[in-house]
């Protein structure tokens, strides 16, 4: 082997090929504000790729920055969850039902039993976790395809937080209690973060705690015995099931694993108190969905995903900054589901680089010398069918 | 009861609908995870027929304006799905997950450009019908008779008449079965993909339309369709990818979502006090236990969700 | 001029990055006969079949059909100018009925609705007139592999194909169902059809067919008439030397009992009867237990259930004394079970790990790979690896870390057979170890599963292939529609008396 191509390399491809997607995905957009209405498109997209720079003085931008980040925290989360479990194979569509599920029993714990934030913060997860098992036990017992009950479990788990969290909500406004005031001791420790941002209230323990999980994740998967595993499921579990890996036990693990995660990032974000409870919400939470987009955005990497979480929260956000006269912030939801759409193409892309690569360096070695090696390799064309 | 009856009727109507549009995509050998988006798209279509088909326009032209452009519509958006899967072999489930997410997206989008061009106070993503809507109504003694419920039934036939009757459905289902078999007979497994998923985006917008006139006079854009889409690959699944079997499988649900619009109205079960979330709950729940016990023996098509390669055989 | 040729394949080459596939390959099908085509795995034969049927364009050569020289450019081309083909794996949809597998592609139709009637009339005037017995309204999944190769042959009569191919069709047929295609095959070109058939098995060529053309390695190596040849120079031609198909082997010395199947019985996944019924068998320390049949006849259930990828839902497997009927598959293969499946894709390997990874696929968790923290021993799994590729010769790329994806076939299965010997096993299931690989390769994996019979360990060898079985084991039980059969001594019997036996015309009761 000579010089190698960095192109040849997965994570060089894996990059590239996003950020193409994030780049035509923006393109799209832009198209769209053009149809909506000419005038303002290119201020609108820049508005939503700029977000809390939006703000001229720094001490905005730095304020903004941290609200950004207060919701990139849950968004890493949800997207570690759909990862982990797409290394098994699985599509944890059901994220967005484990967040939910964190949220109430996160905030139930704080505002009806008054816990302290860590014991929230873990019943949140058990709840997540909890959730996630059911998907796996129906996936691994009944045969239930992941995506169809994850989508039920989030309908019924919305109804059941609603249910739920009406015992903790104003007399007079459908959202719950104000945490800050009816139980401060649930509220994560700013551990002194909150200064750096131009004292910013919500920012705190939650934003390196999420990084901290999305190490553990790629650590788990990389290095241990357990992600062996998971990786042999999901590539091949046929074989995972013939070398005596306990399929069924490890998808249900799995699932809940990415359960908790997800349930982990509700409590990151409700216990801030960024964020009231609207007790008569009719939609599933959209932070499960845009995990999605992040997780696939991200290449599958843990690392991938703290970027592409930023990236996709910040034009989540970025989208209150278009000129609502004309748009409406939706523009950013509409820019990341292209995203996850053209994130469908990302194998054709790394296969066209291949392509590309191969043809060449076909080329040369055609010209470099003639001669039939790897013999045993024609041996298996014919042989196999 | 009547009541009861009606919304039956109704909310079968969707499932059957999708369901059905579900049922010819994976016939064809293609997971349409994205019905929820073409719901979406293909109400859309229809709401914006109704607000902009002039009023005073004779029923029967309204009735076919309305379907024609939400099934068009949802034939169109389905074509994503088509060109992602079929011919860039694309992650069936990431595709299909995108098009829902994009479906609300894009409809809220569009239906807010709409309202604030009209009057730029308003930012909501309603549109109401409930003048329109009346074209599809015939009053008989109490039941609200809906053209919808033709259409259903004759979406019915169709289905069944077509897969199991035609040329065109054997071939199909070859394709959902065994591309490689369809291939060899000189048969283009992607074009009946296309046609599969392109049934299924028909279906499914038509489904949306539905969805959204049923019971109410306009509908929030943002709210996209409560999961009904998913709704109907469960029903698809407890009929077996069977026409008339999805039928039954429909009405049965739809009988259990009905029950949340119309509870109050019996007595017996307004005497209960049960909370509407649980009533609200019920079709989901039904639909995991149904899925628990019935998904073990399933007999799905058996390429369905894999791409087919020419280059492999 | 009229020709006397129906297809012509002339100076054909087919490269691929790396191997020229086809080189210069010229194949002259007469009309109205039967011709064979022969070469071991991997000479090219796929190759030109899919050259033919233009799914490949060749980078030389020409094809003329009656003279004419034709383009191919995909199979409807092919289909077109009457050539049909019977696949090796049959290309029918499992839920049709025969009928509307045979008429797939050309229905007769009204209007787009399907005449079902004018098509069975059809059907049923062919299938009379060249003794093809079908059941029209049956469901290929209900059917018997040897209906289910009729119903291949009427979708080409079907559709008038007139040159005909026929693809290793004996590979899954009994011998009697054999003998039953040899006359089809004779009807058919007396009929006027022009038939090709490509197969290695050299008794079934000089029995049926006119002439044949050897391939080698890619290469033509020639075409003779096989009125005027002999088995042993056929041969020659196919593998360019006098192979010993004799596996060298010292007398059996069996000990104590290792393996106890008492009446296994394993549902089958695709129809209400078992697949295996109340099957017992043991296996001893120092011998070699082959498990002979026609495939399909309950061989694989039974191993799956042996191993544990499948529930039994009756019976008891006894392990070296332990009761492992209910013990789960990590448990089994603990106790001293190795087992080289049948399908190294599906189960052997994890195609996207790499060489490494797969070779401590069964041993990854113990305390030399992992350490009690749960976090892997890259250093020792990598000193492992390299210790069997060393040792068992397993050729790749980039050594330990090539994935396992980018292996050729025989070095696939050389990883795997390296990984279950080294394990050490009381008891080693083989299942059709040699399937795909060449003559080298079975030579090998041969003479590992004689030394680790001299080892001193149990073999359970499951073999669709009658030189195998012949000549590896040193015990045969035939199975036959789940249950076996027969027990035969392969040094006394005959080929013959093991089809009569495989095909369920003879049978004894055995015993464990």
């Amino acid at each position: 082997m000579k010089k190698k191509n960095p192109l040849k390399s997965n994570g060089v491809q894996t990059l590239l090929a996003s950020l193409m997607c994030v780049l035509l995905g923006l393109l799209l957009g832009y198209i769209v504000l053009l149809f909506i209405n000419p005038a303002g498109a290119g201020q609108a997209i820049v508005a939503v790729v700029k977000n809390f720079l939006n703000y001229s003085k720094s001490s905005m931008q730095l304020k903004y920055l941290g609200n950004t980040l207060v919701k990139t925290a849950p968004l890493l989360m949800c997207s570690l969850s759909i990862l982990f479990a797409y290394k098994v194979g699985l599509f944890n569509i059901g994220v967005a039902g484990q967040y939910c599920a964190g949220i109430g029993v996160g905030l139930y714990a704080a505002l009806a039993w008054n816990m302290p934030w860590w014991v929230c913060m873990l019943l949140a997860m058990v709840a997540g976790a909890l959730l996630g098992a059911i998907s796996g036990l129906l996936k691994s017992y009944c045969n239930v395809n992941e995506v169809i009950s994850g989508i039920m479990l989030n309908w019924i788990t919305l109804y059941l937080v609603n249910m739920l969290l009406t015992q903790v909500k104003e007399e007079t406004s459908p959202y719950t209690y104000l945490l800050a005031s009816k139980n401060p001791g649930a509220l994560l420790p700013s551990l002194g973060l909150g200064k750096l941002f131009n004292n910013n209230q919500y920012v705190g323990l939650a934003i390196p705690l999420s990084i901290v999980c999305a190490i553990l994740v790629w650590v788990v998967l990389e290095k241990t015995r357990f992600g062996y595993e998971l990786k042999a499921t999901g590539n091949n579990k046929n074989a995972a099931k013939y070398c005596g890996m306990a399929e069924k036990r490890n998808i249900i693990l799995t699932l809940a694993i990415g359960g908790a995660l997800a349930g982990m990032g509700a409590a990151m974000l409700y216990l801030t108190g960024y964020e009231q409870w609207q007790c008569s919400t009719s939609s599933v939470p959209a932070m499960g969905f845009n995990g999605i987009a992040a997780a696939f955005l991200g290449g599958l990497h843990p690392v991938g995903a703290i970027l592409s979480s930023f990236f996709i929260q910040h034009i989540t956000v970025g989208g209150a900054y278009v000129d609502k006269t004309m748009y409406c912030s939706q523009i950013s939801d509409l820019i990341s589901s292209m995203i996850i759409y053209l994130c469908g193409f990302v194998l054709f892309m790394k296969h066209a680089i291949n392509v590309g690569i191969a043809k060449r360096e076909e080329k040369a070695a055609l010209k470099a010398a003639q001669q039939p090696t790897q013999a045993d390799a024609s041996e298996e064309k014919g042989g196999d069918q | 009861m009547i009541l009861l009856l009606q919304y039956t009727l109704t909310f079968a109507s969707v499932l059957i609908l999708v369901a059905l549009g579900g049922c010819f995509a994976e016939h064809s050998g293609v997971i349409n995870l994205g019905l929820e988006g073409i719901m979406i798209m293909g109400a859309l279509g229809g709401a914006l027929t109704m607000r902009y088909v002039p009023t005073g326009s004779p029923a029967i032209v309204m009735i076919l304006a309305v379907l024609v452009v939400s099934a068009l519509v949802g034939v169109i958006y389905s074509m994503l799905l088509a060109v992602a899967c079929i011919n860039f072999k694309a992650d069936q489930t990431i595709v299909g997950t995108a098009l829902n997410m994009l479906g609300v997206a894009a409809a809220t989008v569009i239906v807010k450009a709409i309202n604030t061009a009209a009057n730029p106070d308003d930012v909501s993503s309603v549109i109401q019908y409930a003048g329109p809507k009346q074209a599809f109504l015939v009053n008989i003694g109490g039941f609200e008779f809906n053209w919808f419920m033709v259409v259903t039934l004759i979406a019915l036939i169709f289905a069944y008449v077509t897969l199991y009757k035609t040329r065109f459905g054997l071939r199909m289902m070859a394709c959902g079965e065994h591309p490689q078999a369809a291939d060899s007979v000189g048969i283009n497994v992607y074009k009946m993909r296309w046609a599969g998923v392109m049934i299924s985006g028909a279906l499914g917008g038509l489904g949306g339309i539905v969805f959204i006139t049923a019971g109410v006079s306009e509908w929030r854009f943002e709210y996209g369709v409560a999961g009904f889409g998913f709704l109907s690959l469960a029903v698809m699944i407890f009929g077996q990818w069977k026409p008339i079997r999805i039928a039954l499988a429909a009405l049965l649900f739809g009988l259990f979502r009905a029950l949340s619009n119309v509870y109050m109205g019996i007595d017996f079960m307004a005497s209960l006090n049960i909370p509407s979330q649980v009533y609200n709950m019920m079709p989901y729940i039904i639909s995991l236990i149904v899925l628990a016990f019935t998904s073990k023996k399933s007999r799905a098509p058996k390429a369905e969700g894999i791409p087919y390669d020419k280059g492999q055989r | 001029m009229e020709t006397q040729y129906a297809i012509e394949m002339l100076n054909i080459t087919k490269k691929f990055p790396g191997i020229i596939a086809n080189d210069n390959i010229t194949l002259q099908l007469r009309k109205g006969e039967i011709h064979a085509l022969l070469g071991e795995n991997g000479a090219g034969k796929s190759t030109l079949m899919s050259v033919l049927f233009g799914l490949y364009q060749p980078e030389e050569g020409i094809i003329k059909k009656d003279g004419q020289v034709v383009s191919i450019k995909d199979p409807n081309d092919a289909n077109a100018l009457g050539i049909g083909m019977v696949h090796q794996h049959f290309k029918l949809v499992e839920c049709f009925t025969v009928l509307d597998n045979i008429i797939m592609g050309v229905e007769p139709t009204k209007c787009g609705f399907l005449q079902k009637k004018v098509a069975r009339e059809k059907v049923m005037a062919l299938s009379e007139k060249y003794g093809l017995r079908i059941d029209p309204d049956a469901l290929i999944e209900d059917i018997t592999v040897g209906m289910q190769q009729r119903t291949e042959i009427l979708k080409m009569l079907y559709r008038d194909n007139e040159i005909l191919i026929f693809d290793e069709p004996t590979a899954v047929l009994t011998p009697q169902e054999i003998d039953e295609l040899m006359v089809i095959m004779k009807n058919l070109a007396a009929e006027g059809k022009s038939i090709l058939f490509i197969s290695h098995k050299l008794a079934e060529i000089m029995a049926v067919a006119d002439r044949c053309t050897v391939l080698r390695k890619g290469k033509y190596i020639g075409t003779v008439e096989t009125a005027n040849t002999t088995m042993e120079e056929l041969s020659a031609m196919m593998v360019g030397r006098n192979v010993n198909f004799h596996v060298e082997k010292k007398p059996c010395e069996p000990g104590e009992v290792v393996l106890d199947v008492q009446h296994m019985t394993v549902p089958s996944k695709t129809h209400n009867n078992n697949a295996v019924k109340d099957v017992s068998l043991q296996v001893r320390r120092g011998e070699i237990v082959c498990l002979a049949g026609i495939d399909g006849n309950g061989q694989t259930e039974f191993v799956y259930g042996l191993t544990g990828l499948e529930h039994i839902s009756g019976g008891k497997i006894t392990l070296c004394g332990e009761d492992i009927t209910k013990a789960s598959i990590r448990h089994r293969n603990l106790k001293g079970m190795s087992h080289i499946p049948e399908d190294r894709h599906k189960h052997g390997l994890v195609l996207d790990y790499s060489l490494e990874d797969n070779l401590v696929l069964q041993r990854y968790f113990e305390p030399e790979f992992t350490d009690k923290l749960g976090f892997l021993r890259r250093d020792n799994i990598r000193k492992y690896a390299q210790k069997l590729i060393d040792q068992y010769d397993v050729r790749s790329g980039q050594g330990p870390i090539t994935t396992a994806r980018s292996m050729s076939g025989g070095n696939q299965q050389k990883a795997i057979v390296a990984r279950e010997i080294d394990k050490e096993p009381e008891l080693l299931v083989a299942v059709q170890p040699t399937r795909g690989l060449d003559v080298g390769a079975i030579e090998y994996i041969h003479k590992q599963l004689v030394a680790q019979r001299d080892a001193g360990k149990a073999v359970l060898l499951v073999s669709l292939e009658l030189d195998e079985v012949m000549d590896v084991p040193d015990r045969i039980l035939v199975m036959y529609e789940g249950e076996i059969v027969g027990e035969l001594d392969p040094k006394t019997t005959t080929q013959e008396e093991l089809g009569l036996y495989m095909a369920g015309a003879k049978r004894d009761e055995v015993k464990a």
